[in-house]
């Protein structure tokens, strides 16, 4: 390790932030998959650029920028879907392209300012610098720490809205509480596989846990688990392959899916 | 919110003049109701009537326009809500689903699964479960609680014909034993009768309330049942051959007829006097 380290700065600091990043979209993916919210952390995703443009026009950490955005993206959507006008996926649509179309604009309109764009749109995991990283981890251990502090609520009013709420959960709390943690997490997650792929890194580790799983903290943990090898997969396969850093944990995220889609046929025996 | 936690001496709950609208829809109007330790009110009417809407003004889910919900101060809920579907995706035992509603003393959990007999069922995953066991395992969850007043909607649904005569049998007996007021939501017009204490027949307004002979022979319930569902009471009504007490009360003879009876429609509270 020491020698990697001291060749490879860049390479350790890829893989602190990557595994960080899988500890929180692990648990808080097992979440998105139970709430079928998938296509909404997509949205939420999507409308980081937009988060990404206002921190540069307000020369604020793009992170906060970010978290900003997407939590207010977050409470349209939770709005709009409560005023039952349009079907939630006509909605998840508007925003989540709209949005991601309002950044892509907002940013090219920065006066003066190279903005990589590629990196924030596949992620640029391999530029993780000292301050990302403590962003990352004061993000991701705040989150570890909600999660474990309102665990039984959150997952209350999973299962049961209505049947949380007459138990004395404070729904609406808990719901704004949620939205706040895919928000931060969203922004952390960006960096490591971009914000076309973020969805990606909530979905296909937790999705992959679910056939291991007997129970929803054992699928949150499990799903941590996974998400964690597909970094180092995909962060070594960048290193032998030259391959695109973000692209590759979520298509080594994949194979993980598919070996566990694959075991299940076979054990089952139907 | 209208819902007031102040109410008169023996009653849990207390509806008056209640309306709730949606919009610019009117979903109830002018319902009146109340619930004492002990009793079985149910709530009947047709598709769309408002039944469910009803159940959740009383839990405080659906904000009443105008009138009010009042609860006995302190009164514990437990609630069954109407077609629960869990997403599959979610990995649950049945222990763990019932102890959801939060942290209780070690055996409890137990105690209520057996309560409710499916104490067998308790480490399975809570996606296996019949429709029956299904159901049951909502009840313990509420009973879980401790309540004072049940409110089941439409607790037998998904439930087979013998399951559902089953669980209504096993909701007298919880509320024999425990002494808690349950109101509940059905569509089962006959198994609702034989064993329900007071009976609200709702379509948007209140169409008749009062004891279940008084409401089988009102004519807005003939009406919106069919006269069939009316005679077919009161058949069973004039060639019943147990003996009431003074108040047309049968209560010993209850529990052994509710098994060997239920799902005739057999009625067996009271019949010819009247009710106030």
């Amino acid at each position: 390790m020491d020698t990697i380290i001291n060749m490879d700065d860049f390479l350790f600091r890829a893989l602190a932030a990557g595994l960080a990043v899988a500890a929180v979209t692990g648990p808080l993916g097992a979440f998105v998959v139970w709430r079928r919210m998938a296509f909404f952390g997509d949205a939420l995703a999507h409308s980081g650029l937009l988060g990404i443009a206002l921190g540069l026009l307000l020369h604020i950490n793009p992170f906060i920028g970010v978290a900003i955005v997407t939590l207010c993206v977050a409470i349209v959507l939770v709005l709009l879907r409560r005023k039952r006008e349009l079907a939630a996926d006509t909605i998840l649509g508007i925003l989540s392209h709209g949005t991601l179309a309002l950044g892509l604009v907002a940013v090219s309109f920065m006066p003066g300012v190279r903005v990589d764009l590629m990196g924030f749109l596949f992620g640029d995991i391999l530029a993780v610098g000292t301050t990302d990283l403590i962003w990352i981890y004061a993000v991701g251990s705040v989150v570890i720490a909600s999660l474990l502090v309102f665990w039984r609520p959150l997952l209350a009013v999973t299962v049961h809205e209505d049947l949380a709420a007459v138990e004395g959960v404070p729904v609406q709390r808990v719901e704004l509480l949620f939205m706040l943690l895919m928000a931060v997490v969203v922004a952390a997650a960006m960096k490591v596989v971009g914000i076309v792929l973020v969805a990606a890194m909530l979905v296909i580790p937790a999705a992959a846990a679910r056939r291991f799983s007997r129970s929803a903290e054992q699928m949150a943990i499990l799903a941590g688990v996974i998400g964690a090898v597909a970094v180092c997969g995909g962060l070594g396969s960048s290193w032998i392959l030259d391959t695109p850093a973000g692209p590759s944990i979520v298509v080594a995220a994949l194979l993980l899916f598919g070996l566990s889609s694959a075991s299940s046929v076979l054990k089952a025996p139907r | 919110m209208n819902h007031v936690r102040n109410v008169a001496a023996g009653a849990l709950v207390e509806v008056a003049g209640l309306e709730v609208r949606a919009k610019n829809r009117v979903l109830v109007t002018g319902i009146e109701l109340s619930v004492m330790a002990g009793e079985i009110v149910s709530i009947i009417g047709p598709n769309g009537a408002g039944k469910t809407t009803l159940i959740r003004a009383v839990l405080g889910l659906a904000p009443p326009t105008s009138g009010s919900v009042r609860l006995r101060a302190g009164a514990r809920i437990g609630y069954v809500p109407q077609r629960l579907v869990l997403n599959p995706n979610l990995p649950l035992t049945t222990r763990r689903f019932v102890g959801l509603s939060g942290t209780f003393q070690k055996g409890r959990r137990k105690a209520v699964l057996e309560e409710v007999g499916i104490a067998h069922v308790a480490d399975s995953s809570i996606h296996d479960l019949s429709g029956g066991e299904f159901q049951r395992a909502l009840l313990a969850r509420a009973l879980l609680r401790d309540p004072d007043l049940l409110v089941l909607d439409e607790p037998a649904q998904a439930v087979d014909i013998t399951g559902q005569s089953e669980l209504y049998a096993l909701i007298e007996r919880i509320r024999n034993e425990r002494g808690c007021g349950v109101l509940m939501v059905s569509h089962d017009l006959h198994l609702v009768m034989s064993a329900t204490d007071k009976v609200i027949c709702i379509n948007g307004h209140m169409c008749c309330a009062g004891h279940p002979d008084a409401v089988s022979q009102h004519p807005e319930y003939v009406a919106l049942f069919g006269s069939e569902a009316a005679r077919s009471l009161a058949l069973y009504h004039h060639n019943h051959d147990h003996t009431h007490d003074v108040d047309g009360h049968v209560h010993d003879e209850h529990d052994h007829h509710a098994h060997d009876h239920t799902g005739h429609g057999h009625e067996h509270h009271g019949h010819d006097h009247k009710h106030g």
